[in-house]
């Protein structure tokens, strides 16, 4: 019988997330005869029916490539990014959510009780006389039920376990992946532990296609539904807030090339771990106006200061929460 | 928190070394008395202070964060002062957003002739924050759950 080169064992889970993540891995398309030829999916709860006991019972380090995506939101995120850290070679935080915190990050604005205030009372499609919210057991006649523990804070991964790798966007090309994913097939050489892979070092305005100029004064700044965008001068000298100067490079400018102002999905550029207050920084710089009305004046435009500047960030920025 | 008659405020002063500085310099060399409560980090420009400088300070512990630079038109790099202005009203705009009080960061001008006022302005301000009582950032941040 011919002898077979072992597949590697890859299992993809998502925690806090949209499920997104786990579509840009479906998104290898034709690429996943590629991948099923040098790997076995071990677990992937979006595509495969395999428990959380499975998991359990397979050996310590058995799995070699784990993607995580989503964030700990709660403690069956918890329970299985430690389980996963534990079953793994390499764990990979895939993905914005898993590798900064997110879009469910921005929950960090609130607190357990506010969210569960407004979903379970004062939400307008909610009818709750009882005001019952969700409690992690509940006795029935059959036995006790149990759900998650819902935190109060979201955290990345890299908060809760050890990660080896990070590979951001949300979600991440696909490219980029399988890129990865056949370097690790082939043994290529593998960057030291906790680089961001997948994405370049520097910032997307390094490569970006738009016109720049020196001038860049900013007077007014606009929401994208409020001007016609030339498709040709950089999004910021049209006062258009693009998080490109505090963005890293990788995700090929699909954003931008769209004519939508880049979001920074891709989080912070290499060695800077706030994107928040790069971009307060760069915006500052360019702004016309010297006098503190005019300031303001300019800044009104600035709707949810935080939210726009840490959209995907929020819980791994130097204030990842809002004080309570 | 503010009636604990012990809080002795810990406040972080980022003064441009042309004006403030120099200024701070006057009002020791005048003997004028101030309050302890100000650690002074000289920088060149007060264009120079970024949001992380700032944000660092709270996380490090700081109560208030007062940041001083030359008067308008007077910096001896033309312009930054006008940057560091900018960054202040963002800065302001964000930490609000955050839940941390605006009034502990706080940026004044003062000129290298200006010793009296930088002592006032040092009274001033630690009396604004010893009324706020102790920043709660750095305690928040090391919650987890």
């Amino acid at each position: 019988m011919e002898k077979t080169k072992p597949k590697i064992k890859l299992a993809v889970y998502w925690a806090a997330a949209c499920g997104g993540c786990c579509v840009s891995v479906l998104d290898v398309h034709e690429k996943l005869f590629e991948v099923v030829a040098s790997a076995d999916l071990v677990f992937w709860p979006i595509a495969l029916d395999i428990k959380y006991s499975d998991v359990e019972e397979m050996a310590d380090g058995s799995i070699d490539v784990t993607l995580f995506n989503g964030a700990i939101r709660n403690s069956e995120n918890e329970h299985m990014a430690k389980l996963l850290r534990q079953k793994s070679r390499i764990l990979v935080a895939y993905g914005s959510c898993s590798h900064l915190g997110g879009i469910p990050g921005l929950a960090n604005f609130s607190n357990k009780e506010e969210i569960f205030k407004r979903v379970y009372e004062e939400c307008e499609s909610t009818v709750n006389r009882d005001k019952i919210r969700p409690q992690p057991e509940n006795k029935v006649p059959e036995g006790i039920l149990e759900l998650p523990v819902f935190y109060n804070d979201v955290r990345p991964l890299d908060r809760v376990v050890e990660v080896d790798y990070y590979l951001p966007g949300c979600p991440p090309q696909t490219e980029r992946l399988v890129e990865v994913f056949m370097a690790i097939v082939t043994g290529a050489h593998l960057p030291h532990k906790g680089s961001v892979i997948g994405a370049g070092s520097k910032a997307q305005c390094e490569e970006c296609a738009r016109k720049k100029t020196e001038n860049k004064q900013i007077k007014k700044f606009y929401r994208p539904w409020e001007i016609i965008d030339d498709g040709i001068t950089c999004f910021m000298e049209q006062g258009i807030l693009c998080m490109g100067p505090a963005t890293r490079l990788g995700c090929g400018h699909r954003c931008i090339a769209g004519n939508a102002p880049c979001r920074g999905c891709y989080g912070p550029v290499s060695d800077d771990s706030d994107p928040g207050t790069k971009m307060m920084s760069a915006i500052s710089s360019i702004i016309d106006a010297k006098e503190p009305d005019d300031i303001e004046k300019v800044l009104e435009d600035l709707v949810d200061t935080a939210g726009t500047f840490y959209r995907f960030s929020l819980p791994s920025s130097m204030i990842r929460r809002k004080m309570i | 928190m503010s009636n604990n008659a012990d809080f002795k405020p810990k406040i972080l002063a980022f003064l441009c070394n042309w004006c403030s500085y120099t200024g701070a310099d006057l009002a020791g060399t005048s003997r004028i008395k101030y309050k302890p409560n100000v650690r002074a980090i000289r920088v060149m420009c007060s264009g120079r202070i970024e949001p992380t400088f700032v944000l660092r300070a709270f996380l490090k512990g700081a109560d208030g964060v007062l940041v001083c630079g030359c008067h308008p038109g007077d910096c001896h790099y033309h312009e930054g002062n006008y940057k560091c202005l900018r960054r202040y009203h963002l800065l302001q705009k964000y930490i609000q957003q955050m839940g941390i009080e605006p009034s502990r960061l706080k940026l004044e001008w003062i000129s290298a002739s200006e010793g009296k006022q930088f002592a006032d302005l040092v009274n001033s301000f630690t009396e604004t924050i010893s009324e706020l009582g102790p920043c709660m950032i750095k305690e928040t941040m090391e919650v987890l759950t």
